[in-house]
């Protein structure tokens, strides 16, 4: 077998353990979504010690590395409940309340960034508080949200990778990590295939975060509204 | 003419009794009470700081008073039975700075009441939307966003949005402030129409020209309080107080006799 051959034939099984990612990755980031918009909105229009609550979730969250989180849940937390939880769920949950920490911020910074007149011209129209937010503010907030977001997205499709000491769950990270052992024994093309190897593991992140971004530019494209694109540019 | 005489004035409409509304230290209304009749048009001017925005964020209720009452027709908008939303739904505000959706176009802002308060279908609170854009000199601006209109546009936009919710009154603060000298003008020209068209209003202004022009009465307010009230020709020739005088000969002569007639 040729040395082409020998690292197609371990990539193949890359793109069978992409579906776990992408599953891994879809799933963190409705919970991060969900739970950061419900605690951004709180953090801005809640009452105190809620607000304090909130705060005290995200210190935590922003505060313990993902891997830590994961290993907390999976070794932790899971085998104390006594029911077994399948590793995708366990993996969701911790990666999506982490993120959901930094979500939060996001959102929080941008309903914050709606001038305050805006709100307070939907109330003078009869609007209830929630007509407000619902039509003016979060449309409004949305847009702004867009960039940082997208940040979010790079920095959570990275994290996926740590669900690799989640037993069981063979994501793009662990299945490489699984054919590291017998291309090393196979000397000596087997270990100069690692490297190259490992190059192919890193394009298919890159391609996860290049085309997510791609498509979070489209929609902020798509949004465009007058009056929301950087404002007197220095053109020299 | 309204200038001056009052027979074209109806019941009241608005009654205002003894607000008072402090920010931490400061005691902005120290006890402020008028009377708002019908098709009147009220303009209120004084030094600023002296408590004129927080009177008609106070009314409508944008800012809570600490004390007081405020009656619409016969109920009470500061009682906390009362349905805040349904009552600022009959009160226009039109703000300084215009506070103009940014992210919906000129129709949009206007019909957004109509659909969301008045519960209209889109077609009935879209032709509704066009029509006082159109009231308002503003056919042709029915698509552009708030970002690519002019501030004389965007404040005519945002007296628009108020007149589409059949206000019984409405609060001006301030509309010409914010505004370049050469925009004032078209401006004041739709405020002056509506004063003449029986619109009732209360205008936080320093419009001498406007002023004169249209308001029945003139309220001059210093202190946190209401210093004098009166007609226009009470005010300009025989102020009875001398503080008055002396502001209006300030006014006139900082912003001139600038009327949009």
């Amino acid at each position: 077998m040729t040395a082409t051959q020998i690292l197609w034939q371990n990539v193949v099984p890359l793109f069978g353990a992409l579906p776990v990612t992408l599953e891994v990755l879809g799933l963190l980031l409705v919970v991060g979504l969900t739970l950061g918009v419900v605690l951004a909105f709180v953090q801005a229009y809640g009452r105190r010690p809620l607000r304090i609550l909130c705060i005290g979730y995200e210190q935590l969250f922003r505060g313990i590395p993902p891997l830590v989180v994961i290993l907390f849940f999976w070794n932790g937390v899971t085998p104390a409940l006594g029911v077994p939880v399948p590793g995708i769920i366990v993996a969701a949950l911790a990666l999506g309340m982490r993120s959901a920490a930094y979500q939060s911020q996001i959102f929080r910074g941008a309903i914050q960034a709606v001038p305050a007149g805006q709100m307070m011209a939907a109330r003078s129209l009869g609007m209830s508080r929630i007509q407000a937010i619902r039509s003016i503010i979060l449309p409004q907030a949305f847009r702004l949200a867009i960039p940082p977001w997208a940040n979010e997205y790079s920095s959570v499709v990275k994290d996926t990778a740590f669900v690799c000491v989640i037993g069981g769950l063979i994501d793009l990270t662990r299945q490489a990590l699984m054919k590291l052992a017998p291309l090393s024994m196979r000397r000596p093309v087997g270990t100069q295939l690692i490297l190259p190897y490992l190059v192919i593991l890193g394009l298919f992140y890159l391609a996860l975060t290049y085309s997510g971004n791609g498509l979070l530019a489209l929609l902020e494209r798509r949004l465009r509204v007058p009056g929301f694109e950087m404002k007197g540019k220095v053109e020299r | 003419m309204p200038n001056g005489k009052e027979t074209h004035l109806g019941d009241v409409i608005l009654r205002v009794e003894d607000l008072h509304k402090r920010y931490g230290k400061d005691e902005i209304l120290k006890g402020v009470s008028l009377e708002l009749r019908r098709g009147e048009t009220k303009v209120v001017i004084g030094p600023s700081g002296t408590g004129k925005s927080t009177l008609l964020r106070c009314i409508n209720q944008l800012s809570v008073p600490d004390k007081g009452r405020v009656w619409l027709e016969d109920v009470e908008i500061t009682h906390a039975r009362t349905n805040i939303n349904h009552i600022r739904a009959q009160i226009g505000f039109v703000f300084q700075d215009f506070n103009l959706f940014n992210h919906l176009t000129a129709l949009r802002n206007v019909s957004l009441g109509l659909l969301k308060v008045k519960k209209m279908t889109s077609g009935a609170a879209e032709a509704r939307a066009r029509e006082e854009l159109a009231r308002v000199g503003l056919a042709a601006k029915v698509n552009s966003f708030p970002a690519e209109l002019s501030g004389g546009q965007k404040q005519r936009v945002s007296i628009a949005r108020a007149l589409a919710m059949d206000p019984k009154l409405i609060l001006f603060d301030e509309p010409t402030s914010a505004l370049d000298p050469e925009l004032i003008g078209e401006v004041l020209e739709v405020m002056i129409q509506l004063a003449r068209g029986g619109m009732t209003m209360i205008v936080v202004s320093h419009e001498m020209g406007f002023a004169r022009a249209v308001a029945d009465r003139i309220i001059f307010m210093e202190g946190g309080g209401i210093l004098e009230e009166g007609t226009p020709t009470e005010l300009f020739t025989c102020p009875r107080c001398e503080r008055t005088g002396q502001f209006l000969r300030k006014i006139t002569e900082l912003y001139g006799e600038t009327d949009g007639q």
